[in-house]
């Protein structure tokens, strides 16, 4: 634990905050792209010891919270049928569809399992050879190289009857169209630790260099978080633009090289639709032609999906930092963790949840300051 | 019956007609090495299982009368106190065997806990046994015994049951229900509704150590190192707190729902805010681990030996003693206290001394993708 406690220590925490204090002459507004990243800020209270010149905006980095509608509601109709034991991980069991959660399929009577591993996924396919086994394979960078290794290895060693529904997601492409909307009001990011300690990260200079945006590759602990905000509040002060990296002890430039190989193999770049975003080109990952044969989406006919969003729901301008969770009508009234109207409310990474969760007693200066900005 | 050895009797029970050493009953148990439907029968099946299984495990002689009802006498208790309490609780742990305890202990400790929690001094138990079709009888003997051990340990008895068998398929092994009375002492008042701003809020040991142990069993996760599940009777540590500080105002086991869910209780029904320092609050390292692999908040975890107590301010440090003192209260400490501000709401100061709300799980915790 020593790992998680020195980077805890609440005196170095303190005077990090601090030299951000003294260098910060003007307001600046920096997006934290991942949902751990965001847990982490709101759970430690992070945005409350930093000075108010200096505003987070939580990003879209919450796998959970951006995985399509479709993609869940095919997930429910096939976790729906008596034939498939459909597994999944933890927290994507209370994400809302266009009509109910996976909980609500359990109850109904679906085989619903939680995994903590894709692997484990393949393995209950090898031990009911008489079922189809689903995975729902979700997620950034970070969680893909396991899931293509289950892939793989379903293909490799023919578990015929194991195939995942894949909806991942890439961090570059989603940094670009925030920088791209109209309404941007970020100035850097600190990018996700755990996405660059997969892929490295030299495609981050291209997009520094075409916005003239900070990016620092950043960890999870507040002391992390801290130096990553006081790096991005340094370059700002000074003009300057470069991809740093806050987080040596975990990301190197080139990433893990064995599983960038993986990933290659076993998917390929497609348009993908985010959760209150929108399609984004080339920004997420299928399964290649090979593989084909392992798609949930081609193994059972769920093309006819037709989806249904809440009216209410704001989390597409929440995830793209135009506005702060409670600013959303609904917020804490309609949507709360207990009946979610979008996915932002479920996840523990969710920007949502996280608010509500650990922010009601924020105070509400930080909101009203974004309006009187947006005005 | 303390010299048995279940574990051989286990294996031995899969191929011979089971002979219990030491058992009350010359007339042998048929020979079924697993439960069938006719034991729940209340026939010649049903009393067997009794006399061999639950009547040499509980070793009393309420029990051993076999009656309707258990009968005792009120006189003995209205010396101590003219208030009874009463508690139920249900028990469906899987596996029924984890390190640190098994379901049989979990009965017995979480019933005697409820009863201690209102300040009560528990005495009688029942237990209700809810057996699937073609449980071993050796682990159902295994269970019973750890429930006798477990009940002498607290000091309780336990003086009625029931058996009851459900077919294959319709139940998980073996469900438990326990019920327990206990007497209030006169002048102790003890109730979630107590607390008071200035209040200290003491913690009689680390966080969430049955939830992880179970999760860990569970779910097939190895650590650096096994995490033990914290079943513990707290009567005694009751018992000692009451001693030093007879005007405790709230005592609480923190078990589902974790510390989160016990103190945002009482802060709501007593109308007073409650503030913690998280970095008072104790956990286990290896703990603490596994909590941040599965994203787990350890506030929220269960736990099945361990009690948070608000005190007057004055009382703080003779309490904390007296916890520590006490077997199972060792690492105990003062975590925070009882403000008259956000009434309703407990605040937690985080390590860089900022604020968070607690808040509860709305179901149970679900394990993070990443």
């Amino acid at each position: 634990m020593k790992h998680l406690t020195e980077y805890r220590d609440g005196e170095k925490a303190k005077r990090l905050a601090g030299e951000i204090a003294r260098r910060v002459t003007r307001p600046w507004a920096i997006m934290e792209v991942c949902g751990g990243q965001t847990h982490s800020i709101i759970r430690n209270g992070i945005d409350q010891i930093l000075p108010n010149l200096v505003e987070m905006i939580h990003g879209p980095g919450c796998p959970v919270c951006v995985t399509p509608l479709d993609v869940i509601d095919k997930a429910l109709a096939i976790a729906s049928r008596p034939d498939v034991i459909f597994c999944s991980f933890g927290d994507m069991l209370r994400v809302p569809g266009s009509e109910g959660d996976l909980f609500n399929v359990k109850a109904d009577g679906g085989d619903v399992r939680v995994v903590y591993s894709p692997l484990d996924a393949v393995k209950i396919a090898r031990e009911n050879p008489d079922r189809e086994v689903v995975f729902l394979a979700i997620g950034f960078e970070t969680t893909a190289p396991a899931n293509a290794m289950a892939v793989k290895l379903a293909h490799d060693q023919r578990v015929e009857n194991f195939s995942a529904l894949v909806s991942h997601v890439l961090v570059p492409p989603a940094i670009e169209t925030i920088m791209n909307s109209p309404g941007n009001r970020v100035n850097a990011f600190l990018a996700a630790g755990h996405v660059c300690s997969v892929t490295g990260f030299d495609h981050y200079r291209p997009l520094c260099d075409r916005y003239k945006v900070p990016i620092v590759i950043t960890g999870f602990e507040p002391l992390d978080l801290l130096e990553g905000i006081r790096r991005c509040v340094a370059q700002l002060e000074s003009a300057s633009a470069s991809v740093e990296n806050a987080y040596p002890r975990v990301v190197s430039e080139q990433g893990n090289v064995a599983a960038q190989t993986l990933l290659d193999e076993v998917f390929e770049t497609t348009d993908r639709n985010w959760r209150g975003i929108g399609s984004i080109p080339q920004s997420g990952w299928r399964l290649r032609d090979t593989y084909r044969q392992l798609d949930a989406e081609s193994k059972f006919d769920v093309s006819t999906i037709r989806t249904q969003e809440s009216s209410l729901c704001r989390a597409g301008d929440v995830l793209k930092g135009a506005i702060k969770p409670n600013q959303c009508a609904a917020f804490g009234t309609q949507c709360t963790p207990r009946s979610p109207l979008g996915a932002t409310m479920v996840s523990a990474e969710g920007a949502c949840a996280a608010y509500y969760n650990y922010g009601r007693l924020v105070p509400l200066e930080a909101p009203n300051k974004n309006v009187a900005e947006q005005a | 019956m303390e010299d048995d050895k279940p574990e051989k009797r286990r294996h031995d029970s899969t191929a011979h007609p089971i002979e219990f050493g030491g058992a009350v009953c010359p007339v042998p148990l048929q020979d079924y090495p697993k439960i069938v439907l006719g034991h729940g029968g209340g026939g010649k099946l049903s009393g067997e299982l009794v006399e061999h299984v639950f009547l040499p495990a509980f070793q009393n002689d309420h029990l051993n009368r076999l009656g309707d009802s258990a009968v005792f006498q009120a006189t003995s208790l209205q010396a101590i106190g003219q208030r009874l309490a009463m508690s139920t609780d249900s028990y469906v742990v899987r596996p029924l065997f984890f390190p640190g305890g098994s379901i049989g202990d979990l009965a017995i400790n979480g019933t005697v806990n409820d009863l201690a929690m209102s300040g009560a001094i528990p005495l009688y138990l029942s237990a209700a046994f809810i057996i699937e079709e073609g449980f071993p009888i050796a682990e159902l003997k295994r269970i019973a015994d750890a429930m006798g051990a477990a009940a002498r340990i607290a000091g309780v008895t336990v003086i009625t049951g029931d058996t009851k068998v459900v077919e294959q398929g319709h139940g998980d092994g073996c469900y438990i229900n326990t019920a327990g009375v206990g007497v209030v002492p006169d002048g102790i008042d003890v109730a979630p509704n107590n607390a008071r701003p200035g209040d200290a809020v003491i913690l009689s040991g680390t966080l969430g150590d049955h939830g992880m142990a179970i999760m860990s069993v569970r779910e097939g996760l190895e650590f650096e190192a096994e995490i033990q599940s914290d079943s513990a009777p707290l009567a005694e540590m009751v018992a000692a707190i009451l001693r030093v500080c007879p005007d405790v105002h709230v005592l609480r086991d923190p078990t589902r729902g974790g510390l989160a869910a016990s103190l945002t209780e009482i802060a709501a029904s007593s109308e007073c805010g409650i503030v913690i320092e998280e970095t008072r609050v104790p956990i286990h390292p290896i703990v603490q681990s596994a909590c941040e692999i599965l994203g787990f908040d350890p506030l929220l975890v269960a736990n099945e030996g361990k009690l948070v107590c608000m005190v007057p301010a004055e009382f703080a440090v003779a309490v904390l003693t007296a916890i520590r003192s006490d077997k199972h209260g060792s690492d105990a400490a003062i975590i925070g206290r009882v403000v008259a501000e956000h009434p309703g709401v407990v605040v937690a100061t985080t390590a860089i001394g900022a604020s968070r709300v607690v808040v509860t799980a709305i179901g149970e915790q679900l394990p993070r993708i990443c």
